[in-house]
């Protein structure tokens, strides 16, 4: 049959009526001829012809495609028989879904984290720079995460190296947007001049930054917005070129709009605003980074040359690290610091997918959750094909009736397949829209307050053929297998034996038997998984973290915009802490130079007796400090009004300093040091007191060593004033009323606050999601595998029920009936239990890393693993047990 | 394909033969539907004598695969008509089929008529 007939089959259909009717009035003429009436004559004709109608159908029919046709009644058939049976497809379906919808979203997350290449021009020839390093060494100031490189470094080797057509940098930062003492927040980026050129990026609106915006010196470098920024704040509206934007209190002119699908060069990181680098001094003043060989704050990327691979890009880095970092020595480091920088390599890597901090941050997380899907989906599958088992088994019969009437066997299994590809089909959608639920709410729960993470989620076609491969492959595996079997039946076995027959059925139980230790075995993993991670994150809530933090509230009071100069620091932030103590509701207040689970830190060497003892962590904090914090003192005293500037400097140390740097013995009134960059004064502290340990970076670490030093010893206190208070009203209550007080007392100033419960919260957040992701896969599994067990155990009652009948017709008592299904359905689950056990162990070492204060073979979690999930399945077989005990034997043994 | 209402093995025994005589009658020169019914019931000596409808899918078969070409034309008493003419593939089908038929034949009258 040719397509084009296909497509003019109403065409034909005219042609061939036309031509009947043709055949009608040449008969009827010869019929005339022959002397007929007319009456008669057409009569005669219209015999001889036959039925047109009938005649004409059939010629429509060979012009359909027979495939399609049939297709058409195939899914259609499919879809009636699941009509018919609604519970049975919406456990299907929903399974299904569930499955891939999970899978999907993982995958996607997978795919815009680690595969997708950048969406820049030709992203295959960026590289990465990077400075090979041993992470000694490297000290100084970081402006964020984990910038590789000094503002030197980044001219000497714009010079220097050969290998890039464009070399650029960028540094990242937060801008305040806010113009009246709120604090606004907007990601920022410093661009070299040869950013956008060199990635391909070209303006939507406007123009982008390039070599002539970056000159240093500049006075009124251009902004240029993201879009996703343009259309969130200014609604996307093309005049906003031209006008000036804020920032750090700062008028900039806003020159450009990058293109919509362009986030930056780091996954998982958007920026909102970029301005030239040369703007970084206007921002930063004083503590700008420009010339200084100790300010690590740029990364950065090169387009390499044609004829360049990353191989020889890297062998002319190397060359060229030796001279660039001897002639960038930082003036503050220590003769071993020194050593050790001078050790560093520079070497690159191919960054045709970007740079990710949260790539590698996430990585192990995302495999794990990548897994634990597969899992969920295996399951799916077993679950599926079980229960598309049992109905090829229920219409056995049926099929067999078929068979031998003459229907062929492709057909059938045509036909059979076609449910579960109505069903693969459905699921599959319902996948989707669970995917896409799923990932937006998975951004959603990473992202904190301060972290926002931007991942770039449509579908792309890699996640379209993945989701297609899974819907494939789930149909096929567990619509074939039944599809075969039920046509690999002989007919008329399969018609005689009718339920009556022990053994027709054997082989296929065993297969479904298989399928429920698999889905036990898979369910136990995932149960193991969610309970290793629930139970890590409890311990991780409930972990004493050394202070109280609920009621706490960290304050930062940026000056720099105040006519405060420097001088009048000390006195003015001293008047600060005085209006914030005055502010009813807040109960303690004290400075703090680092807040606890902030995530910035500082440390350096102990010197004990001229010996160095290792890194000690540190705090500058107040005198009111550890009250505020609610930290304990166990020896000695806290800071108070003597430890002033001039005076002998003082520390209080915490019990980790104590036991490693003094032995455990009481260090109040030891003294000690602390490294120093050559010409600086040695200064000795003397320790007048002891605390119990608090945690520093985060709640996962083993406590550190923590040294404080008292704020008022301070020589020259820094452009803002960090402080931690403690009060018994809730945060948005107190905010505004601090907030009025601190800007009467220091106008232009911009306060920021933090609750502590924030800091914990977001430096828990992946622990948090582990632990709900698993523990949905977990119970998403236990549920899945019951059904498997309830469905199987039940099947064996009604297929057994003449057995069950005679065995109580001959006597068997209630509770040996029972016994026996449990018994059978035991032998599964214990089979199941004893393999999922093995592979738990192998997977939970697996995750070890992402645990916290658990072994992976935590004995609790297994133990409740298979308790749970055995009493749940046991349940599962219990109702077909207690079915199977009430059958009346008569009834049963009366029945086919 | 199932089939409504006719016996399949009678049908398809009818539609083999149908279609043999329907390239034979065309292989005398084109004719219309109406003269290749008239041909072959007159030229069977009315044994043959089949609903003419019935005439009309099997050209509708033929022409699909490509043994028999159509055009319309005006026939003898001054009527449209749809002319069918015999197209090389279809001479060398009526040859073979042809040939099938004598063998069947030859066949079946070995069966039927031994002693000959």
């Amino acid at each position: 049959m040719s397509w084009s007939r296909f497509f003019r089959r109403g065409h034909w259909d005219d042609e061939r009526a036309r031509e009947l009717e043709d055949y009608l009035s040449h008969e009827i003429d010869d019929n005339l001829a022959r002397g007929m009436s007319l009456d008669q004559a057409t009569r005669a004709a219209r015999r001889k012809l036959g039925n047109v109608t009938r005649i004409r159908e059939e010629i429509y029919e060979m012009n359909t495609l027979l495939f399609a046709e049939t297709l058409w009644q195939d899914l259609r058939y499919g879809a009636r028989l699941l009509l018919k049976n609604p519970t049975f497809s919406i456990v299907a379906i929903l399974t299904l879904a569930l499955g891939t919808g999970a899978n999907e979203a993982i995958f996607q997350l997978v795919n815009a984290v680690r595969l997708r290449a950048l969406p820049v021009e030709r992203p295959q020839e960026l590289a990465t720079i990077r400075v090979d390093t041993h992470e000694k060494g490297r000290t100084g100031r970081f402006m964020s995460r984990r910038p590789m490189f000094t503002e030197p470094l980044w001219r000497a080797l714009q010079t220097d190296q050969q290998a890039f057509s464009r070399l650029f940098a960028w540094g990242i930062t937060t801008w305040n947007l806010g113009t009246d003492g709120e604090y606004r927040p907007a990601q920022g980026l410093y661009v070299s001049g040869g950013y956008f050129d060199g990635l391909g990026i070209g303006a939507h609106v406007g123009r982008v930054l390039n070599d002539a915006d970056d000159r240093p010196g500049c006075t009124a470098p251009g902004a240029v917005l993201t879009h996703g920024f343009w259309q969130a704040r200014y609604g996307g509206n093309p005049s906003v070129i031209g006008q000036t934007i804020s920032l750090d209190g700062r008028a900039f002119e806003i020159v450009g709009v990058t293109p919509p699908q362009f986030f930056g060069t780091e996954v998982g990181r958007t920026f909102d605003v970029a301005l030239p680098l040369c703007a970084e001094p206007i921002l930063r003043g004083a503590s700008s980074g420009f010339g200084k060989a100790d300010v690590w704050f740029l990364d950065m990327m090169g387009r390499l040359k044609p004829e360049w691979t990353i191989d020889r890009a890297k062998t002319q880095l190397a060359t060229i690290s030796a001279g660039i970092f001897q002639a960038n020595v930082p003036a503050s480091y220590n003769v071993g610091t020194v050593k050790d920088y001078l050790a560093f390599r520079f070497t690159a890597e191919s960054a045709s997918t970007g740079v990710s901090g949260i790539r590698t941050a996430y990585a192990t997380q995302l495999w794990v959750l990548l897994g634990a899907t597969g899992l969920v989906l295996l399951i799916t599958c077993a679950n599926l094909a079980n229960l598309l088992l049992a109905r090829a088994t229920a219409r056995q019969r049926e099929i067999a009736v078929r068979l031998a009437i003459g229907a062929s066997r492709r057909r059938i299994v045509r036909q059979m397949l076609s449910e579960s590809v109505v069903i693969a089909v459905l699921g599959a959608t319902c996948g989707m829209v669970v995917a896409w639920w799923l990932s937006q709410s998975l951004v959603a729960f990473l992202s904190t307050e301060n972290t926002r993470i931007f991942v770039d989620l449509t579908p792309d076609w890699r996640v379209f053929g993945f989701i297609a491969a899974l819907a494939a492959g789930a149909c096929l595996l567990f619509g074939l297998s039944p599809a075969l079997q039920a046509t690999g039946t002989n007919p008329a076995r399969a018609m005689q034996a009718g339920g009556r027959s022990a053994t027709d059925s054997r082989e296929r139980f065993t297969i479904r038997r298989t399928l429920v230790v698999v889905q036990v075995c898979l369910s136990l993993v995932l149960v193991v998984g969610a309970l290793l991670f629930g139970r890590s994150l409890r311990k991780l809530v409930t972990v004493d973290p050394g202070f109280r933090q609920d009621g706490l509230l960290s304050v930062d009071v940026d000056i720099r915009r105040s006519a405060v100069n420097e001088q009048a620091r000390a006195a003015t932030y001293a008047q600060v802490m005085e209006r914030i103590r005055a502010v009813p509701g807040v109960a303690d207040a004290a400075e703090a130079f680092t807040v606890p689970l902030s995530g910035s830190g500082w440390n350096q060497t102990a010197i004990i007796d001229g010996q160095e003892k290792g890194m000690t962590y540190c705090n500058r904090v107040g005198t009111d400090y550890f009250r505020t914090m609610q930290t304990t003192m166990v020896a000695g005293r806290p800071f108070g009004p003597d430890d002033r500037l001039g005076a002998a400097p003082t520390a209080i140390v915490n019990e980790t300093f104590a036991r490693k740097f003094f032995a455990g013995a009481n260090p109040v009134g030891r003294t000690f040091e602390l490294d120093r960059s050559p010409g600086a004064p040695q200064v000795v502290y003397q320790v007048v007191g002891l605390v119990k340990d608090t945690k520093y970076y985060e709640l996962r670490e083993e406590f550190l060593p923590i040294a404080y030093f008292a704020a008022a010893q301070e020589g020259e206190p820094g452009p803002s004033l960090d402080l931690v208070m403690r009060s018994d009203v809730p945060p948005a209550a107190l905010t505004p009323t601090l907030t009025r007080a601190i800007s009467e007392l220091v106008p232009g100033s911009v306060v920021a606050f933090r609750s502590m419960s924030t800091y914990v919260r977001d430096s828990l957040v992946t622990d948090r999601l582990m632990a709900t992701l698993s523990g949905f896969f977990g119970m998403l599994a236990t549920l899945i595998a019951t059904i498997g067990l309830y469905g199987v155990m039940s099947y064996m009652v009604t297929r057994r029920k003449v057995e069950i009948g005679i065995r109580m017709a001959l006597g068997a008592d209630r509770r040996r009936v029972i016994g026996m299904v449990i018994r059978e359905s035991a032998v599964l689950l214990i089979a199941g239990v004893l393999i999922g056990a093995v592979l738990a162990v192998v997977g939970a070492r697996w995750a070890a890393a992402l645990l916290f204060g658990l072994k992976p073979w935590d004995p609790t979690s297994f133990v409740l693993a298979v308790v749970g999930l055995g009493l749940v399945s046991l349940l599962a077989a219990w109702i077909p047990a207690r079915r199977a005990s009430r059958l009346a034997p008569t009834l049963a043994l009366r029945e086919d | 394909m199932p089939k409504r209402g006719n016996n399949p093995m009678q049908g398809e025994l009818l539609q083999g033969t149908l279609d043999v005589l329907v390239l034979k009658t065309l292989a005398l020169g084109p004719a219309h539907g109406h003269t290749i019914a008239h041909a072959i019931e007159h030229r069977s000596e009315d044994v043959l004598s089949v609903e003419h409808g019935s005439l009309y899918p099997a050209l509708h078969r033929l022409e699909d695969r490509g043994w028999i070409a159509s055009f319309w034309g005006t026939s003898e008493n001054n009527r449209r008509a749809r002319y069918y003419r015999l197209t090389p593939r279809g001479r060398a089908q009526l040859v073979e089929q042809t040939n099938r038929w004598d063998e069947i034949v030859r066949a079946v009258n070995r069966i039927l008529r031994p002693a000959d």
